[in-house]
Parts: structure tokens; C-alpha cells; sequence
């Protein structure tokens, strides 16, 4: 076992938390008087000992899944995906193109962010549309969603997220994202996939949700209404979801918007961990995460009401979200465990 | 259309061009069809019973053609794009052209009028949705303004359908074409060296030249009218269509391929404008569904047969090379991407 790479590669990501605790418990030292920090930093030590102790368990345990059962998985979610013969449905997604990537991703949901998922059985077969809050810079919370639902859910049920337009158009990232099923953010693809009795995974807050500071975490911002709309136009339930702990991953004091502009980028966050830690403090922290999937909400009335009609809806399912992440953050005891 | 009695005539504008000629070859074996070209090119092995005038179609001559006779069909594929010629040649030709023609129609009461427009007025765009509809706007001009004579062509005979509705009016919209056509993605495959831009791999649909003779052809079915895309197999990623075609080729980042294309456009090395170069970055799938159902268009070739159909007129094109005039480029054939 110990010659296993797999298990030096676990032990030495152990041990990197191990060390990140130790760099925690070392800039208390630093800091000399204030005790409110030092406090703070004792207890980002105390959950980073806890969550590699957590890791170290994790990595020692059959975590993975096996590749004949990836394969079994993402082969049950072709059933209505019309592949080609060069092996891509009409939307780009790819099956042969995930495989190989699961691990990767497997790793990322079992072992860095420790997904914890609630109420998975809520999110039905067939046409539906997942609508989540959004957070943490960076979109790991659309992919922990979807890994959740390929990999946890009996039978699994695949999700195509709406992606930003901005995204989609950059070099490698918008055609990994399509080869993953992911499509462009217009209501005509909704329209499309759930004709076809897919499931939709909307982040109706868009970039104003993923890219806000840090103060605001955890709060709202104004959702879109057109969901709704496409919802009550296909009968479609609605999954409410809230990701709690990924807001923490990376920290943002706030939108540099003259880098944001120059990179044709929604936001170009502030990240003060940059000063230690340089570009990798973009990279996301082992925060935990945990996922609630709300009971489906069912809407009737015309599509075509007045905003006004059609916020009072939304409102509903912002409501809903809102109280699964209070309940989430009381659930918790931190950001790592 | 036409009474069993009498023959039918009917008229191909741009026969010379390799859709027209095989167009030609087509209709001409059916029986009681007399096919009739008008095209100042030459028609090479012209098949006997096929007449042939050697004009430019805007001329007045062509109207005594109409006066003499009574013309059942107007295939209108004489349709130039060619990066080379003017835009005041541009829009003499096409908008100029097709207004006479459509003017003919009326005045001598042509039943069917057929007019070969493309799926690349719709833009290669970041956001195009993954099936466009026909009552999707035509937005190539935004970036590629050389196109909007060709835009102008597809509204006008949009309009022309409130104006007369006593005529049966269709417009084509294929997606890239392949084979013996000299047009900009057939030239592309048959380039020693095939470039790419790195990270981007957008998907993309075909349509082997007789499938398209043959959705032409349906087009002229009774009772049809309307704009229809039309599509052949499933779409496919860029790059497998290149390994379909078993092309070499080369990975440019998008930084650098604009500058270079235009520097080799200046040079007269090659014959795509870097605006053309968004057709590599960004798909164009259009949905086909409409005319597929309306003229129960089936494509009978595969990817594969349209790749090698494109290749194998490699190898006997000797006359791939434009004229001064740009003469080579006006008939149906498409240039761009």
C-alpha cells in the first residue's frame, strides 16, 4: 500500500494542511497583541488540523470510483443525448472527453472541498431546472453540483449549466466547458434542453453573485427573472439549491474594474492572499462544501406575466435558497470542517 | 407546377458554378425539363439538351428569355462572394442582380423562384444559440461587413414574400457545403497545411454538394415557401472533421492568426480575410428541423463522403485559380467560412 502513489500523493496533501496550520498558528506569533486575530488564526489552525485528519482518513478509505462505474454513469446519461458518430450530442458535450477528467474532478469533490450533500432526492428525472446561488469567484460550484448528481445520485442525473457568454468565448475554458455539457446562457438552449426533458443548473444571480466581496457573503444578490418564465413556459420544477462554504475558497476585498475591463473579465477580484501566496491565491482553498437540494417548487400562471407577477415568484425560490444557507451556516462549525 | 402536356422550363442563374452544373446534370435527366443556364462563364461537357446563355445576368438580354418563354423555375444561385472583388461589385451583382431577377418573376409570372442564400449570414457569434431557427437575425455583417450584400440579398427576397404571395418563394440556407465547390471551407480542408486556433474547437455542420443539389431540388417541391435551413449529418467539433480528413494541421494562438491572415490576404497568399477567421472560433449550428419536415429532405451522404468528396477535387482541379475579373468566383459558390 505505501508504495501506492496514490497514498504518498494523499499523505503529502495531509501534510500540506498539516503545514498550512502551522503557517496559521506561526503568524499568531507574528501578529504579537491582537487578541481577536489570534483568536482567529487559533481556530483556522484547529479546523485545518481537523480537516487534514479528515483528509488523511479520506485518502486511506476507498474514496474513488471505480472507472467501470464512471463509465456505467455517464453511459446511463446518454439515454436521450442523440450522439453523433464523431461522439458529441448537438450541444458539444462529449462523453469520451469527461471520462477521463473524472478523477480529477472526483478528487477535488471527495477529497479538497469534502462536498457534503443534503436532500440529493429531491432533484427529479427529466426536465428540470436547479436554480443556486452563486459564489466564490471562481465557478467550482456549478461542478461540484454536477459531480454530486453523476456521482452520488441513484440513478445519476446529469446537469447542463448555463455558462456565461463572456466564459464561453475564451480559449480553452469555453470548449472544455461545452465538451462537458455546459452550453451558452440563452433562453433559446433552455427552450431546447428541456424539450428534451434535461435538467437546466441556473445561477439566476449570474456574475453579480460569483464575483462579490467578501462582506457580501453569503447575502443575495438580485436574481434574473427569465428562469421563470422558461420554467412556467415548459411545466418545469424548480430545485432550490444552496451551496454553503464556497464563498471562503477565495477571498475578494473587491472588484479591480479597470483590470476587469482590460481582461474583458465580469470582475477582477482583490485577492489579498496574493501578497503570500502570489497568482495561486486564485486557486480555490479546501474549504468545505456543502450542497442542499431543496424540495422542487412547482409554479403555474402565464409565462408572459408582467415582471412584476414574475418576480413575486422568483422571490419565492430566492426565499427558499435563502433559508437553506442560514441553515447551513448554522450547521457549521467552520470554513475548513 | 407545370402541366403534364407542356415541358417545363426551368432556369439556373450562375450554371457555370459547380453547384449549378451538377444542379443541371440533375434536373436535365428528368423527363419533359428543359434546363436553361444563364452564365457569362463556360460550361464545360455541357450536356446537349442543356441550353446555355452566355451573358451576364443583369443584362437586359436576360429579360427576352422570360418574354419568349414561359419559365416554370428560377433557380437562383448566381450569387457571387468573392474577398477579392469590390463592394460595389459586390452589391451590382448580388442585390442589383437578384432584384431583377425576382423583378422577371413578377412581370412574367414564374411560379417558383429558388434563391441559395447560407447559413453564414447568421455570424459566427459567441452567443449564437445551439440551434438557430430561421427567425433568428442575421448578425454576420457585425464583425465582417464584406457579407452585408449577401444579408441584403436574403432580406430582400423575405420581403419579396408579403409582396407576392402568388409566387412560391424559397430562400436556402445551407450550412458549408463540401465537395468539388470552390467555396471558402472546401478550400480550407484542401490547404497543405490546415490552421487552427488553439483552444478553440467549435462545432460545425456539412453538407455534401449532391445533398445540397438535392435539397435545391425539393426546394422547387409545390406548396413550399418560406425561409429553411438546411443541414446535413449531425454537427462535429472542427478538429475531428480534420482528422476525418486526415489534415495536417497547425495550432496558432488567436493573438497572432488575425495579424498574420491579413498580412497574407495583403500578400495575395491566401484568400480569407481575418474577419473570416470567426468562423474557427465560434459555431453556426442551425436547426434544420423545418425543412427537413416541409420537404422531406433526408441527407444521403455522410461527413465522411462530403470530406472526401472535397478532396478528391483537389486532385482534378486545375482551374482552381480566380480569373482577373473575379468572373470564377460569381455562380453559386461560396466563399467564406
Amino acid at each position: 500500500m505505501s508504495t501506492n502513489p496514490q497514498t504518498s500523493f494523499g499523505e503529502g496533501v495531509a501534510r500540506r494542511f498539516e503545514r498550512a496550520a502551522a503557517e496559521a498558528q506561526r503568524q499568531i506569533a507574528l501578529l504579537g497583541g491582537g487578541a481577536r486575530e489570534a483568536a482567529f488564526l487559533e481556530r483556522i489552525a484547529d479546523e485545518l488540523r481537523e480537516a487534514a485528519a479528515d483528509v488523511a482518513g479520506i485518502l486511506a478509505s476507498d474514496w474513488r470510483t471505480s472507472a467501470a462505474e464512471v463509465d456505467a454513469r455517464i453511459d446511463h446519461l446518454l439515454g436521450n443525448k442523440n450522439l453523433s458518430r464523431y461522439g458529441v450530442d448537438p450541444f458539444g458535450f462529449s462523453p469520451e472527453y469527461v471520462k477521463p477528467i473524472i478523477p480529477l474532478v472526483e478528487f477535488l469533490y471527495r477529497v479538497w472541498f469534502r462536498c457534503e450533500v443534503h436532500g440529493i432526492e429531491h432533484v427529479p428525472e427529466g426536465r428540470a431546472f436547479l436554480i443556486s446561488n452563486h459564489t466564490g469567484q471562481l465557478p467550482f460550484d456549478g461542478a461540484m453540483i454536477g459531480t454530486s448528481l453523476l456521482l452520488e445520485r441513484e440513478p445519476p442525473v446529469m446537469i447542463r449549466a448555463m455558462v456565461e457568454k463572456l466564459a464561453i468565448a475564451a480559449p480553452f475554458f469555453g470548449t472544455f466547458a461545452m465538451r462537458c455539457g455546459q452550453v451558452t446562457g440563452l433562453p433559446e438552449n433552455c427552450r431546447a434542453l428541456l424539450e428534451r426533458d434535461e435538467s437546466v443548473l441556473v445561477f439566476p444571480e449570474g456574475s453579480r453573485g460569483i464575483a462579490k466581496p467578501f462582506r457580501d457573503r453569503y447575502q443575495l444578490t438580485q436574481f434574473g427573472l427569465g428562469f421563470m418564465r422558461l420554467a412556467l413556459e415548459a411545466g418545469a420544477p424548480i430545485v432550490p439549491i444552496a451551496v454553503v462554504g464556497a464563498e471562503e475558497q477565495i477571498i475578494n476585498m473587491g472588484n479591480i474594474e479597470p483590470l476587469a475591463r482590460l481582461f474583458n473579465l465580469p470582475s477582477f477580484p482583490l485577492a489579498p492572499l496574493a501578497l503570500l501566496l502570489g497568482p495561486a491565491a486564485m486557486l480555490p482553498m479546501p474549504v468545505k462544501y456543502r450542497i442542499y437540494f431543496g424540495e422542487p417548487m412547482r409554479f403555474d400562471g402565464d409565462p408572459n406575466d408582467d415582471d412584476a407577477v414574475i418576480a413575486q415568484k422568483v422571490a419565492k425560490v430566492r426565499a427558499a435558497i435563502e433559508k437553506m444557507i442560514a441553515h447551513g451556516l448554522a450547521e457549521r462549525r467552520g470554513y475548513f470542517v | 407546377m407545370a402541366p403534364r402536356t407542356r415541358r417545363s422550363n426551368v432556369v439556373i442563374t450562375g450554371i457555370s458554378g459547380r453547384l449549378g452544373q451538377l444542379l443541371a446534370r440533375r434536373l436535365h435527366r428528368q423527363k419533359g425539363v428543359r434546363v436553361i443556364g444563364i452564365d457569362r462563364r463556360p460550361f464545360d461537357r455541357r450536356p446537349a439538351d442543356v441550353e446555355h446563355l452566355r451573358i451576364d445576368y443583369r443584362r437586359k438580354k436576360t429579360e427576352d428569355l422570360f418574354r419568349k418563354r414561359r419559365v416554370d423555375v428560377i433557380y437562383h444561385l448566381g450569387l457571387m462572394h468573392n474577398p477579392r472583388a469590390s463592394s460595389r461589385e459586390h452589391h451590382s451583382w448580388n442585390l442589383v442582380g437578384t432584384q431583377r431577377i425576382l423583378h422577371y418573376a413578377e412581370r412574367y409570372q414564374v411560379p417558383k423562384v429558388v434563391i441559395m442564400s447560407s447559413a453564414d449570414v447568421y455570424g459566427p457569434l459567441a452567443d449564437n444559440p445551439t440551434f438557430i431557427s430561421e427567425d433568428a437575425p442575421l448578425l454576420a455583417a457585425e464583425r465582417f461587413p464584406a457579407i452585408r450584400d449577401l444579408i441584403s440579398v436574403d432580406m430582400t427576397a423575405q420581403s419579396w414574400f408579403w409582396k407576392h404571395p402568388e409566387i412560391e418563394t424559397v430562400v436556402l440556407r445551407p450550412v458549408h457545403i463540401l465537395g468539388s465547390t470552390r467555396n471558402a471551407v472546401s478550400n480550407y480542408l484542401r490547404l497543405p497545411l490546415v490552421p487552427v486556433l488553439l483552444g478553440y474547437d467549435p462545432l460545425l455542420q456539412v453538407l455534401h454538394e449532391e445533398d445540397a443539389v438535392s435539397a435545391i431540388i425539393a426546394a422547387a417541391r409545390p406548396g413550399l415557401r418560406g425561409v429553411y435551413n438546411v443541414a446535413g449529418p449531425p454537427p462535429l467539433p472542427l478538429r475531428a472533421l480534420l482528422r476525418e480528413a486526415s489534415r495536417p494541421t497547425v495550432e496558432i494562438p488567436h493573438m497572432v492568426l488575425p495579424q498574420l491572415a491579413g498580412r497574407l490576404y495583403q500578400l495575395r497568399i491566401t484568400d480569407m480575410p481575418a474577419a473570416e477567421l470567426d468562423y474557427l472560433r465560434f459555431a453556426i449550428t442551425v436547426d434544420d428541423a423545418r425543412f427537413r419536415r416541409d420537404a422531406r429532405f433526408r441527407p444521403r451522404y455522410s461527413v465522411a463522403e462530403a470530406v472526401q468528396a472535397a478532396l478528391r477535387a483537389q486532385v482534378f482541379d486545375g482551374d482552381v485559380e480566380f480569373t482577373e475579373d473575379g468572373e470564377s468566383a460569381a455562380g453559386g459558390d461560396w466563399l467564406h467560412l
